[in-house]
């Protein structure tokens, strides 16, 4: 970015933190965002004031030599002109900003995004976003929603807030620039990245076994469902008979791979980097298919496994303050 | 804002597709098309050969064109404009330099700014094509090459749905269609300049027309030019074919070889007695770049804005730079001049010595035999032309030093020229007052518009002779020679048939087509400051001041931009009546303090609102049992039902909540 540019930045961002109503600095809003006439602006491009210079010039023109076809042609490209400007208004009027997802991804890999445009009852021509400085085009045909695809760089844990998006358009002479602020109030979840390598978690003491049924124990206890069990340890036929679901007990995991991950028992780092090893801890245990328990200083999440448990230890560790 | 954030953001400019490159080519193909009626063809050639030449290079050698071939290309231009012109400036050479600026520019046809910019430029062309000829088919062949522009720009946009060229051309053309209206009410109300603000058309602009001199063979042009000169509309019938002379420009001066007007004699206005029929009519003047109007054989007093002249020729205070359309009356017959003064015979008499001798002799040995019979003598000059060998020829062998002579007795080839000047030079060597009269004579009558057309190739010359008791009468040595050249409805022909590219049929054609070129002419073209200002006399306006054209100007186009503004804002209704009727219940309840939650379903927002207003709890319950049942009960419900959903919600009145 040139000074001139970077100075102009500053200025802007003054201007927009004074005088919000003025530089329609939007908050964010829910989704869907429809575009209506009361936010969308328009003004002339460079070329379009170029050309009304030409035009008033070739008017200047037909008038002193009173040629009247001449004066003729220049109001139909006056008028011409003039009109685009409503079919820019129109390109942009009624559409919709319906929906954004994103898939988790660890803080910073690029997160890939699908925006979703809705066009409403009219076909829509080169429609322009602009977002983080880059600039992707579309067209929509009449009805069918389109979609966006674009990846954003992450760079911490923690919920990432939608920028401020531009929505504009040329069409169709690039005379005339029309252009909505678009600020959704989506937020985008990070998970932490884990640490690159770093201690196994401590090995379960003896009184991991305590209270536990051995495996391979006949006849096999039963006891009541708990998420993240494995569905082919339900007992299905004797939970038909109950109101709720009930569990074969009889194969018991390996006491060894049962995993108790606490913050506590990580001494002498800072609160980043615990949080990065205990999501080292998790994905390890997720991947190795051991049960695993995690010990916020706020928050505890009881032996379990499968993806559900990963997640809500996932979001928990991104969300620690 | 926004060209600040390309400044802070620099987004890189994508090159032009092929399909962009093709209708800029198109677009300049079209300008090249409207110029070359008055490029010189070599040019029109070389233009057409570059644009190919472009087209072949960025196809088959893409990238940026190497300066080597640019400058040269250019200079090659500007070298070739300024050896053919003369010079470069002036409206001529200007316009082909701009156009073949134009077709050069498509070599660096490589990014959107470089578009917008040709395409701008061919806009200002086209513009100028319009300056030298503006006439119906040229405007609309202009006005259609918006569109090829149109389309180029509306390529650059990012980001679109490819189609076919007509699915490319249509809104291009809906477009246009759609300024009309706001083209043609600033076409009517934009205020007319009364004075031009800089420099008038150049004098070499000036269309070849009648000139106020005359030498053997000066009219040839003229008389194979096609254009119109001037239409007339005749208030009651139109004279017979052969009362049909329309006079410019009385010569006197004879040097030999040229008969010169002058600059018109000043003086009291000839006499004239008008004996029989009188002719009213509407002559509108296409532009000529000089003073003179022709008129009728003998106009009866000038129109306003213009004097007549001694001998009754018409001139106009300032000269005809745009067409002009001026009412008069003129006697058929007449008796001019009935007493002739010393003076004025004495140059009707003027010759130059030295010269043309047999001719003298032949006019004097006329004289002893005639005796004081002039008419007689004028009898006889025309009866030697009609019996003694002549023919009437658009390329006559040229003429030696004694040019009557040599015509009489040597080639006795020619046309009208050549007639009315040995005509008139037999009359003055016999001692008979003449002169030469040359304008217009003939034309073609256009009976669906009513009014007679004179081109060009209608100028003529004769001769007019002072003869005792009847004053100046005319006399059309050419007639003699060649009768249907005067009798004839239309063009005359020149040597029997026209050149081979204008048959009958096609001349016949053209004739009856410009009914359609003087609607123009007389609604467009000739639409000047005077006209405008009465524009408004239907409404009992009888002169709009500009600033009352100004004011409709405004008035009119806030009228356009509210319709246009109606159209950009309606939006059709969504969804089906039941559910319209639904939102704007919902609309009317959020005012109330009920607003719709987003994703809150029909029946949970009406127990809501049934909770928020328990006096109308049962109005509210119906209502939603009438929608659910409208909307989730059956694929198409009844449309009685739909109705009175619509009524109850419409009648549906919430209290105001006092809190």
């Amino acid at each position: 970015m040139t000074p001139a540019g970077r100075a102009w930045s500053a200025v802007l961002r003054r201007a927009e933190r004074r005088l919000p109503s003025l530089t329609r600095l939007r908050g964010p809003e829910a989704l869907p965002i429809a575009l209506h006439r009361r936010r969308i602006y328009i003004v002339p491009t460079g070329f379009g004031l170029g050309f009304t210079v030409l035009l008033a010039v070739m008017v200047l023109g037909a008038l002193n030599y009173s040629n009247n076809s001449a004066l003729l042609l220049t109001c139909l490209l006056g008028a011409a002109g003039a009109g685009s400007m409503l079919v820019a208004f129109r390109t942009l009027d009624g559409v919709a900003l319906t929906a954004i997802r994103a898939q988790t991804v660890v803080a910073g890999e690029d997160v890939p995004l699908t925006i979703g445009i809705a066009p409403g009852r009219r076909p829509r021509h080169s429609l322009q976003l602009d977002i983080d400085g880059r600039r992707l085009a579309l067209a929509i045909t009449a009805g069918s929603p389109a979609t966006l695809e674009l990846a954003r760089p992450t760079e911490q844990r923690g919920y990432m807030a939608m920028p401020r998006m531009r929505l504009f358009t040329t069409w169709p002479l690039g005379m005339f620039r029309a252009w909505s602020w678009l600020h959704p109030d989506h937020k985008i979840l990070v998970y932490p990245r884990a640490e690159a390598f770093g201690p196994p978690p401590r090995e379960p003491s003896l009184d991991a076994e305590r209270g536990r049924p051995h495996p391979g124990d006949e006849p096999a206890a039963l006891r009541m469902y708990r998420p993240g069990d494995p569905r082919r340890q339900i007992a299905w036929k004797l939970s038909a008979r109950h109101e709720f679901l009930l569990v074969k007990d009889m194969e018991q995991p390996a006491p060894e791979a049962e995993w108790r991950l606490s913050w506590q028992s990580i001494h002498g780092m800072d609160n980043e980097s615990r949080i990065a090893r205990l999501a080292r801890w998790v994905n390890e245990a997720h991947e190795g298919g051991h049960r695993w328990s995690l010990a916020l200083p706020d928050r505890l999440f009881d032996v379990a496994q499968g993806d559900e448990h990963f997640h809500r230890c996932m979001t928990a560790l991104a969300l620690h303050p | 804002m926004n060209f600040l954030y390309a400044l802070t953001h620099k987004v890189r400019e994508a090159p032009i597709s092929a399909g962009t490159f093709n209708l800029v080519c198109i677009t300049m193909a079209w300008v090249v098309a409207v110029h070359a009626s008055h490029l010189p063809i070599w040019l029109t050639l070389l233009l057409g050969v570059a644009l190919l030449a472009s087209h072949w290079r960025r196809r088959h050698r893409p990238g940026k064109t190497p300066m080597w071939l640019k400058l040269p290309l250019t200079l090659g231009l500007l070298v070739g404009i300024i050896v053919w012109y003369g010079n470069l400036f002036g409206r001529e050479p200007g316009s082909a330099f701009a156009v073949g600026l134009l077709v050069l520019k498509t070599f660096e046809c490589e990014t959107a700014r470089d578009v917008r910019v040709a395409v701008a430029f061919a806009c200002f062309a086209l513009m100028a094509a319009l300056l030298s000829d503006q006439g119906l088919v040229v405007t609309v062949a202009v006005a259609l090459a918006i569109v090829p522009a149109l389309m180029s720009l509306r390529s650059l946009e990012p980001g679109q749905v490819q189609g076919t060229i007509a699915q490319a051309a249509l809104p291009s053309l809906g477009l246009l269609a759609a300024a009309i209206p706001l083209a043609l009410l600033a076409f009517l109300f934009v205020p007319r300049l009364s004075e031009p603000l800089w420099g008038a058309p150049a004098a070499d602009a000036a269309k070849p027309g009648l000139s106020s001199s005359m030498s053997p063979g000066d009219l040839t042009e003229l008389l194979t030019d096609d254009s119109p000169a001037m239409r007339v509309s005749f208030d009651g019938a139109a004279p017979r074919p052969d009362q049909r002379y329309f006079r410019a420009f009385v010569m006197w001066n004879f040097d030999g070889r040229r008969w010169d007007h002058g600059y018109g004699r000043r003086g009291a206005v000839a006499g004239l007695l008008p004996q029989g029929p009188v002719a009213t009519y509407e002559i509108t003047l296409e532009a000529t770049h000089r003073r003179t109007l022709p008129a009728l054989d003998v106009p009866m007093a000038a129109p306003e804005g213009a004097r007549l002249s001694a001998d009754r020729e018409l001139s106009s205070n300032d000269r005809i730079d745009e067409v002009r359309r001026y009412r008069l009356s003129s006697a058929l017959g007449y008796g001019l001049q009935a007493d002739l003064d010393d003076n004025t015979r004495r140059l009707g008499l003027q010759l130059p010595p030295n010269f043309d001798p047999r001719a003298r002799a032949l006019a004097q040995q006329w004289r002893q035999t005639f005796g004081q019979n002039d008419e007689g003598i004028a009898r006889a000059a025309l009866g030697l032309f009609h019996d003694g060998g002549f023919r009437y020829t658009l390329a006559p062998a040229p003429l030696g030093r004694d040019s009557i002579d040599d015509f009489l007795f040597n080639t006795r080839e020619g046309f009208c020229e050549h007639y009315a000047s040995a005509f008139t030079f037999l009359m003055r060597a016999a001692g008979i007052p003449a002169r030469v009269v040359t304008g217009y004579q003939g034309g073609f009558y256009n009976r669906l518009g009513q009014y007679l057309l004179v081109r060009q190739s209608n100028a003529h010359a004769w001769s007019e002779v002072w003869l005792a008791g009847r004053g100046w009468v005319r006399f059309d040595p050419t007639a003699a020679v060649r009768p249907e050249r005067i009798a004839a409805d239309g063009t005359a022909a020149a040597d029997g048939s026209g050149p081979w590219y204008q048959p009958a049929w096609l001349q016949a054609a053209r004739n009856r087509w410009d009914i359609v070129n003087r609607l123009w002419a007389q609604g467009v073209t000739g639409f000047d400051a005077l006209r405008q200002r009465s524009l408004l006399q239907p409404f009992g306006v009888r002169e709009a001041p500009p600033s009352m054209l100004v004011t409709i100007l405004a008035g009119g186009m806030c009228l356009l931009a509210a319709i246009g503004l109606a159209w950009a804002l309606y939006r059709r209704p969504e969804g089906e009546v039941a559910q319209r009727a639904l939102a704007r219940l919902k609309a009317r309840l959020a005012r109330r303090g009920l607003a719709s939650r987003a994703s809150e379903a029909p029946g949970h927002y009406f127990s809501r609102a049934a909770r928020f207003w328990p006096a109308q709890r049962k109005e509210l319950e119906s209502l939603a049992t009438l929608y659910i049942h409208l909307t989730y009960a059956r694929s198409e419900p009844a449309p009685e039902l739909a109705r009175r959903f619509v009524r109850l919600a419409r009648e549906f009145r919430p209290p105001r909540v006092v809190k």
